[in-house]
């Protein structure tokens, strides 16, 4: 008998949630132990069902329509959770249903202290003493690995790191072995190399004690790892669903089939792309540091500098990707702020190549990673696409506005979105304004910062496919600056691999990923999550990045640059 | 820096500034002081009486002089001799203060009494006829200003039970307890009524708020009780911003209530600010100010290490 | 502008607000053009503290003076300087919370550092002591009244206006190029307008209790013209022999303030994207 059988479960929002029903009628079985993944992209409703299970959704406006959720308990009785009273499910939550969450950061309680709040589960749901709780919570953090786990038991949420924080909500859902563990996209937020631990972890833990899991993710193949059944919904409903290696080698249905191969998917170099940039260089950079100064005490005296961006080079052709990839404070948008000028280099060189397409008078544009944030709410995109024109000094005439129309059917939008605001379209559709408000200046260099980032997957790789049509069309060159390895490998020619502000290797794309060099470039290589590494094993190595903040007139020494092929280098290692 | 660190630097500069801004207004008032003093005597005085009068009271010297002199005494705790009293001013300060104090304690505990309990309530209750009828009363309560609701209850008090409030010579609380708080309750319940509906309201929005967080949501997924959520998880978070509302409306009252101190008769540093500006009477005016703005900054201090306590976030904040 | 008065009539408080503020807009216009059944200043004898009728709606007062017309002056009395003093401290806090935010540096510490002293006044302490150096009156309680809320103003527009300016479409103008005039109205000031409107809305509140206070304690608006803390004023030694003298300015008062709390609410909902969403 299943341990979880949801049957025909409907779910609907508001005050009448019948109408506005946004899970239409999902059934699905978990067996004890299994690990079922529920893949599917913004409202799909994937969330929601999970929610559903442990009803959670009650408190989010959500009500049950229809449907049943038999739960068996470990007494073997029977209880339907679409049903059950409110009592009854407080006895089923944290003890029988343990949830993990997508923001770490959010969801502990920011005024508790982390061990406050793993004990209150023990004390609650296995009726422990104070003394008694204080010591269960110090054995369930070390059970997740964290280091020096009776000292953090004193510490705030804030005082701790996003991966240390997911490891703390693991040990929350865990703490009374729970029959069902809930993993809403729990590494979503989360570096690759972090996301990688926290994969492990779960699915170490998922062998220590037999806890059948529901993995919500967009990512298919993140779960390609960790998943025995899979689930595929769109739009509410499930599309497909079976074992994992079904699903991955043969899938039926046309939207597995899209997730599985257009959207982009980490395969160690080889669906890098094919076609040559030219060979004139358009931009040029030496030496480029950025240092922060870190002012303490009370008369904020300057102290120490932070080496956000450590003298990196690079050159960019025409035509060509430049990725730069690095994890979350690697200094990889710094390098792209300061080549704006958007944060002041402390030395370097940057040289653009003004000659190229006309002279025009600001040869370098950027995309940035969120485009709800990055167009004005209350400007038209006629005034938006204006804003570059007017800003070097000219004027809004005839020929602007056709620029203006040719650029929006370029990127795809249609001809009455001159007229309207940023709010009447999609995130997709916004980046797309971003990247025509880029181009109308006719740039030779686009620096794009996270430009996907923050999009849908498989609106990502219609934007990336864009990008490239774009670049070939008009001559650009890209400098991609991303956290996503599947994203670089889809666009880039050539990767540099940033790390702690220094550029640790630089070269081919494929090459580069197929072969790499460098300690953090091969550690990173092996978080990323691919369709090839089933049931992959992640090692839990949680070694962090060295601190950037150095005192006063510090000059780091920079190690030798190693070649490893024709277009092929890397850092020395100490 | 933490936050309140730099709170307690900015402190000494911004009582400086109040002082000369102070100084300065008074000045511009027209008309001068001895004028003032003596009322239509001061046209009899010859002018060397004048003069001789007015360079006993220092006013001869210029603005800047006149300044330092005074706040010179200031840092020494004397904040100098009020003409119309003919007492030092910190004497006077001292016997009106303890007044307006209790008076802003009072309003405050009915405040918080019955806003944070009511707002909660609400919260919970949301969209509920409950949560609708606590939220009109709010709304009343915050759109009728403390003079009129001291009005209308003398009025309803005297119509419906034919007694009058007690406005007749003040009874300190070590004289009299029970004396002083019957006449203390009205003013109270005045001063308190649209400090309740405030914090009903905060306490209200902000608890929406919170129960919609996600370490709300992670709270209820380990099996906690409605009641357990509420108490634990979201009401600590929730009180952070109605403690900021409470720190800054007990800060103002502590600079007296003016206005319901006239209604109610009440010798309190309200009425005491607004008698020596009426009677053009500087150190008084000069001393009280002061006095209000340092108690009001210092309550705003207080309000902000009360903040940093409950919010380790906010302890440990650079910015 | 139209579609915001439509949200605003969708909107259940906001309704209600709405139309009160109406009524006493239409009062406050009749009543100072001379379009009342009296003429608000004209004393009649023989009528003295008459109780409410079909000749005097809202009664008479000591004077015999017709309270309905007096109370239509008063509150145009209350609009004009309400409206007037919430203007120029709204404009002037705008001006300067912008100028802070952007400028930085000694500028913004020197200007937050003199708000820090305006708001270490209790509001009605500050006022009293710009009527004593300006003496009362109509202006006088414009100025006090502009003067206290100013420093709120700057807070409201500074506070936002440091987040916008780290926003993404700033970052981008600065990467086009574009002049400081051209980011300070379009991208900063544009988008300050709802914050600023309630604001507004709600201090208009406030300016309402602050003029009726002051006209209260004498210092505000000077007989024999009409206003609300005036009359309340008069009605104290007379509220049990003719109660109405207090009910009505009373009610009308809390009625307008009401009405600008009401508003401000609905166009917190309706101007916020978060609440946005929830009312859809």
């Amino acid at each position: 008998m299943s341990l979880l059988s949801v049957r025909n479960l409907k779910v609907g929002f508001g005050p009448r949630p019948e109408e506005n029903q946004v899970v239409h009628g999902v059934s699905f079985d978990l067996d004890p132990g299994e690990t079922l993944a529920i893949v599917g992209e913004t409202g799909s409703g994937k969330s929601v069902t999970s929610m559903a299970v442990n009803r959670l959704v009650d408190y989010g406006g959500g009500r049950i329509t229809g449907g049943s959720i038999s739960y068996t308990r470990s007494d073997g009785a029977s209880l339907d959770l679409a049903s059950a009273a409110e009592s009854e499910l407080e006895q089923i939550r944290g003890r029988e249903i343990g949830m993990i969450f997508q923001e770490p950061m959010t969801s502990l309680n920011p005024v508790m202290t982390i061990g406050a709040q793993i004990e209150e589960i023990f004390r609650l749901q296995q009726g422990l003493t104070r003394a008694e709780a204080r010591e269960a919570a110090c054995k369930a953090l070390e059970r997740v690995r964290i280091p020096d786990a009776a000292r953090r038991l004193g510490y705030a949420p804030h005082q701790l790191s996003g991966g240390m924080l997911q490891r703390v909500m693991i040990a929350i859902a865990l703490a009374s072995n729970p029959r069902i563990l809930i993993a809403d996209e729990p590494t979503t937020a989360l570096d690759v190399t972090i996301q990688a631990q926290i994969m492990g972890l779960l699915s170490q833990m998922k062998r220590e004690t037999g806890t059948g899991m529901i993995f919500i993710t967009h990512d298919i193949g993140l779960v390609a790892g960790i998943a025995d059944r899979i689930m595929v919904m769109q739009d509410g409903k499930v599309v497909e669903q079976g074992p994992l290696d079904k699903i991955l080698d043969n899938p039926q249905h046309p939207y597995t089939r899209h997730l599985l191969s257009a959207v982009p998917h980490f395969s160690d170099g080889k669906s890098v792309r094919s076609d040559k940039a030219s060979a004139d260089r358009v931009l040029k950079v030496e030496d480029l540091s950025v240092r922060f100064p870190v002012r303490t005490g009370l008369f904020r005296k300057h102290t120490g500098n932070i080496h956000a961006v450590e003298r990196v080079s690079f050159e960019l052709r025409a035509g060509e990707t430049l990725g730069i990839v690095g994890e979350s404070g690697s200094g990889k948008s710094t390098t792209a702020r300061a080549i704006l000028d958007l944060v002041k280099p402390t030395s370097g060189v940057t040289q653009v190549d003004r000659t190229r397409i006309g002279g025009t008078e600001k040869p370098t544009q950027m995309v940035f990673q969120n485009p709800n944030a990055s167009l004005n709410p209350r400007l038209t995109v006629q005034s938006i696409l204006a804003e570059p024109i007017t800003a070097v000094g000219r004027r809004i005439d005839e020929e602007a506005i056709t620029r203006m129309e040719l650029l929006l059917s370029r990127v795809g939008l249609p001809a009455d979105s001159l007229t309207r605001y940023p709010h009447e379209f999609s995130g997709g559709q916004r980046q797309r304004v971003c990247i025509a408000r880029a181009l109308m200046l006719k740039p030779s260099v686009l620096v794009l910062d996270e430009a996907v980032s923050a999009l849908d997957v498989s609106v990502q790789a219609k934007v990336l496919d864009l990008l490239i049509d774009l670049q070939r069309e008009f001559g650009l060159a890209y400098l991609f600056v991303t956290h996503d390895m599947a994203v670089v490998e889809r666009i880039a020619h050539r990767i540099a691999v940033v790390y702690a502000g220094e550029i640790v290797e630089i070269g081919d794309a494929r090459e580069l990923l197929a072969n790499p060099r460098h300690r953090y470039t091969r550690q990173l290589i092996e978080a990323v999550p691919s369709l090839e590494r089933r049931r992959a094993e992640y090692s839990i190595d949680s070694r962090a990045m060295p601190s950037l903040v150095r005192p006063i007139g510090f000059t780091p020494e920079v190690e030798a640059w190693l070649g490893a092929g024709e277009d092929h280098f890397y850092r020395q290692e100490a | 820096m933490s936050y309140p660190i730099k709170r307690l630097l900015v402190f000494p500069l911004v009582m400086l500034g109040v002082s000369v801004f102070v100084f300065i207004s008074i000045r511009l008032v027209p008309g001068d002081a001895i004028t003032a003093m003596l009322g239509t005597e001061s046209g009899l005085l010859t002018p060397t009486q004048r003069d001789a009068l007015r360079a006993y009271f220092g006013l001869d010297q210029n603005w800047f002089i006149q300044f330092w002199r005074w706040f010179a005494g200031v840092l020494q705790g004397d904040f100098g001799i009020s003409t119309t009293y003919g007492k030092p001013v910190m004497t006077i300060i001292w016997q009106h203060f303890p007044l307006t104090l209790e008076l802003a304690i009072l309003s405050m505990l009915i405040a918080l009494s019955i806003g944070i309990p009511a707002g909660i309530y609400a919260a919970t209750h949301k969209d509920r006829p409950s949560d609708l009828i606590v939220r009109i009363v709010a709304m009343f309560g915050q759109s009728t200003p403390s003079f009129v609701v001291g009005l209308l209850l003398i009025y309803l008090l005297s119509v419906g039970f034919g007694v009058l409030p007690e406005m007749g010579t003040f009874v300190p609380i070590t004289e009299d307890p029970l004396a002083n708080l019957a006449q203390m309750i009205l003013p109270a319940i005045t001063l308190g009524t649209a400090f309740a509906a405030a914090v009903i309201r905060m306490s209200r929005s902000t608890m929406l708020d919170i129960l919609q967080e996600d370490y709300v949501r992670t709270a209820r997924s380990k099996g906690m009780s409605r009641r357990r959520v509420i108490w634990r998880h979201a009401l600590p978070n929730a009180l952070i911003p109605v403690i900021t509302l409470s720190g800054v409306e007990f800060g103002y009252l502590l600079g007296g209530a003016v206005l319901v101190e006239q209604i109610f008769a009440l010798p309190g540093l309200g009425r005491t600010v607004l008698d020596a500006i009426l009677q053009r009477d500087y150190a008084l005016v000069q001393g009280s100010v002061l006095f209000i703005a340092f108690n009001f900054m210092v309550v705003n201090l207080l309000v902000d290490l009360a903040y940093a306590a409950l919010d380790p976030r906010i302890r440990f904040e650079t910015k | 502008m139209t579609a915001l008065l439509k949200d605003l009539t969708r909107h259940p408080s906001g309704r209600i607000g709405l139309i009160t503020f109406a009524v006493f807009l239409i009062a406050a216009v009749l009543g100072k053009t001379g379009f009342t059944p009296y003429d608000p200043l004209i004393q009649d004898r023989i009528a003295r503290l008459q109780g409410p009728s079909a000749a005097h709606w809202f009664g008479t007062d000591l004077f015999g003076r017709d309270v309905f017309s007096r109370l239509m002056d008063g509150i145009g009395q209350s609009f004009i300087i309400s409206f007037f003093s919430v203007g120029i401290a709204s404009l002037l806090g705008a001006v300067l919370g912008l100028t802070a935010a952007w400028f930085a540096g000694l500028w913004d510490g020197a200007v937050m550092r003199f708000m820090d002293v305006l708001l270490a006044f209790p509001a009605i302490l500050l006022a009293l002591l710009i009527i004593t150096i300006f003496g009362p009156g109509t202006w006088t309680s414009v100025l006090a009244i502009a003067i206290v809320y100013t420093p709120i103003f700057t807070r409201v527009v500074r506070g936002p206006a440091l987040s916008l300016r780290r926003r993404d479409f700033v970052d981008a103008a600065r990467t086009f190029g574009s002049s400081r005039r051209y980011i300070m109205t379009r991208h900063l000031a544009l988008n300050l307008v709802a914050p600023l409107t309630v604001q507004i809305t709600l201090a208009l509140a406030w300016a309402l209790v602050t003029e009726a206070g002051l006209s209260f304690l004498g210092l505000g608006t000077q007989p024999p013209n009409a206003s609300l803390g005036l009359m309340l004023s008069d009605a104290r030694n007379l509220m049990e022999m003719a109660p109405w003298l207090l009910w009505m300015p009373a009610v009308a008062l809390m009625l307008a303030v009401l009405s600008f709390n009401l508003l401000g609410d609905a166009l917190r909902d309706i101007l916020d994207p978060k609440t946005r969403r929830r009312l859809a």
